[in-house]
């Protein structure tokens, strides 16, 4: 059941954010942008967590997801260190795809050239 | 001479005596593919960058030209040139290799004719033998420098053009044998307040139209001068609205062939070009190449080329500034059977 | 994003944006939005999988299955993108392959690869975040201020 709603939740914020090319007409940086700080909030309200559970990675590959983990690491060190833990949590949720995508990248740059 | 507010005729006929078209694949995969002297089979031309081989591309075209002009570069007085790149780093650096005086401008994709106006005029008031003009683009340089990097995944709207991977390179001369350059009309900088980087045609078109009212008023001529009239790259959405506008101004296009370069040097069918194809080697590279071509062999007697550009940058974009535009006219007859 | 509410336009310049808009060919939404979901929806998916093979292989539980999921997703971005293919799925997926994770991979590894021409200093390291750069900036600050907000709203003080 939850790989069928992994696809149905994952397609569904991806059509959200092709209306915001077509219909928005806002570009790829934009709508990403949006899409993460809309992730945030959701976490924020507490809805973002229900909808992983619910959705799987229907919720937690879409870009919002990073949003919401970096809401989650702010609020976790919140609760356990008090008001610094808003800065010092931020990325410690993240950190696996941040790394990654840095990692990867760099080693991509050393090994590759563009295509064209 | 000056001729009316804007424009230059040219008495003493300067002649077009070398041209040469270099090509990436994917202008060679096109409907003029044989009307192009060099076409590489790898973008990168085995350089380092594609802003290295960019400049390779306007290189090998101006060193062509001047030997099918017969000529050597000594004897070549001045270089008129430039792309798109930041401070015109290709047409620069070619020019460091042809160590030919060099008059760097900046026209966009309007380079072509700017250059070739200029180049005309500098041999036609005597102060050149022999003067070359050149232009150049790249698909991934300028992909690159004004929209995403070329692996990005981004999905282009059906506004949006493909920028030509081409250098076209020619030399006028006070005498010889050759298409003959008889005026050329400078156009004003025009801004309609289009803001979509996306959408360069529906940006230009205005001052495309703008440039061809203002040679016809100059020159008072009508459009049946001329047997066939060309604009850059408008490609279809710009071209489109091209028409319109000369529609609406009610000049007589009617009296002669309209074509679009943008839309002729690629395949719709086979090449996913959207609206068509831009960039300063689009004008260059279907003038240079297959215009002059069918001059030679006799079927075209009269054209008036008019290339388009849109002289925004990535900074002037982000900091909301709408696509002010500029379109350069040149008339070009074939040698010898001139009215 | 230009934003030209603030600019006056002729009524000239009115007059021909309304033709132009008028001509513009419309963007095919509906297909679009079809192409969207269905690559999305299967990012998605292969996501799903893939955490299912980490729980039930690897001695992962639901909660930390999700680190090395993201990590997999980003890598196989990377190799989609170092070979060229990412983006020419991109022309027909549009968002559906943007706003996956595995976009914003895209996005860095096609920055770092694309400007490894400038050097691996300032061009790899420093233009990598070119495109990607504003997600985690304003992913980051609104975080803290959803945090701050949080704090305020639950009254406030120390640990």
């Amino acid at each position: 059941m939850i790989f069928l709603w992994a696809f149905l939740v994952g397609g569904a914020i991806c059509v959200f954010g092709q209306i915001c090319f077509d219909v928005f007409k806002l570009d790829p940086a934009h709508t990403m942008t949006l899409l993460v700080v809309i992730g945030a909030v959701l976490d924020g309200i507490g809805w973002y967590e229900p909808l992983i559970k619910f959705a799987g990675a229907g919720a937690s590959v879409p870009i919002t997801s990073f949003g919401n983990a970096l809401v989650h690491g702010a609020i976790t060190e919140l609760k356990e260190d008090g008001w610094i833990g808003i800065i010092t949590g931020i990325f410690k949720v993240t950190s696996a795809g941040i790394s990654a995508a840095i990692i990867f990248s760099f080693f991509a740059a050393l090994l590759v050239k563009p295509k064209g | 001479m000056l001729k009316g507010h804007q424009s230059w005729v040219f008495e003493n006929k300067p002649v077009i005596l070398g041209t040469a078209t270099v090509v990436g694949p994917f202008e060679g995969r096109g409907p003029l593919a044989n009307d192009f002297s060099i076409i590489h089979e790898d973008s990168m031309l085995n350089e380092d960058s594609w802003e290295k081989a960019e400049k390779v591309l306007i290189e090998e075209a101006a060193k062509l030209a001047i030997e099918n002009a017969g000529l050597t570069k000594e004897q070549v007085q001045f270089y008129v040139g430039g792309d798109l790149m930041n401070q015109i780093i290709s047409s620069s650096f070619a020019a460091r290799t042809l160590s030919i005086p060099y008059l760097g401008v900046f026209g966009a994709c309007a380079t072509s004719m700017e250059s070739l106006a200029l180049a005309s005029m500098i041999v036609n008031s005597g102060s050149a033998h022999h003067a070359l003009a050149g232009t150049c683009s790249h698909n991934a340089s300028v992909e690159k420098q004004f929209r995403y990097p070329t692996e990005y995944g981004s999905q282009k709207p059906p506004t949006a053009q493909y920028t030509v991977t081409g250098a076209g390179a020619a030399i006028v001369s006070a005498k010889g044998e050759g298409p003959v350059v008889t005026s050329a009309t400078i156009g004003r900088v025009i801004d309609m307040g289009i803001t979509d980087p996306f959408n360069m045609g529906a940006a230009m078109a205005p001052a495309a139209v703008d440039t061809m009212e203002a040679h016809f008023r100059d020159l008072k001529i009508q459009p049946g001068h001329y047997d066939l009239i060309v604009t850059g790259d408008l490609s279809k959405v710009g071209y489109e609205i091209a028409c319109e506008l000369l529609k609406k101004h009610k000049i007589p296009m009617q009296q002669t062939e309209y074509k679009d370069c943008g839309m002729m040097i690629y395949d719709y069918d086979t090449q996913m070009v959207q609206s068509g194809a831009s960039g300063c080697g689009c004008s260059a590279v279907v003038t240079y190449g297959h215009l002059l071509n069918r001059m030679r062999k006799g079927e075209l007697k009269r054209i008036l080329v008019v290339a388009t550009g849109a002289l925004l940058s990535p900074i002037s974009f982000q900091q909301g500034e709408s696509i002010p535009c500029i379109a350069h006219a040149v008339s070009i007859e074939a040698g010898g059977s001139i009215s | 994003m230009a934003n030209n509410k603030k600019k006056k336009l002729t009524p000239t310049q009115q007059e021909y944006q309304e033709l132009a808009k008028r001509i513009e060919p419309p963007r095919p939404v509906l297909k679009n939005c079809l192409h969207a979901f269905i690559t999305g929806g299967l990012l998605c998916l292969i996501g799903q999988a893939i955490q299912e093979m980490f729980v039930h292989w690897a001695g992962f539980t639901e909660k930390t299955a999700a680190d090395p999921t993201v990590a997999v997703m980003i890598l196989i971005s990377v190799i989609l993108t170092s070979f060229g293919v990412y983006d020419k799925l991109a022309q027909w997926s549009g968002a559906g392959t943007a706003v996956p994770v595995t976009g914003f991979a895209n996005a860095m590894a096609s920055a770092a690869i694309e400007h490894r021409s400038e050097g691996i200093v300032l061009g790899v390291g420093g233009q990598m975040f070119k495109i990607a750069g504003p997600v985690i900036v304003f992913g980051t600050v609104a975080a803290f201020v959803v945090g701050i907000l949080t704090w305020i709203i639950q009254g406030g003080g120390g640990s």
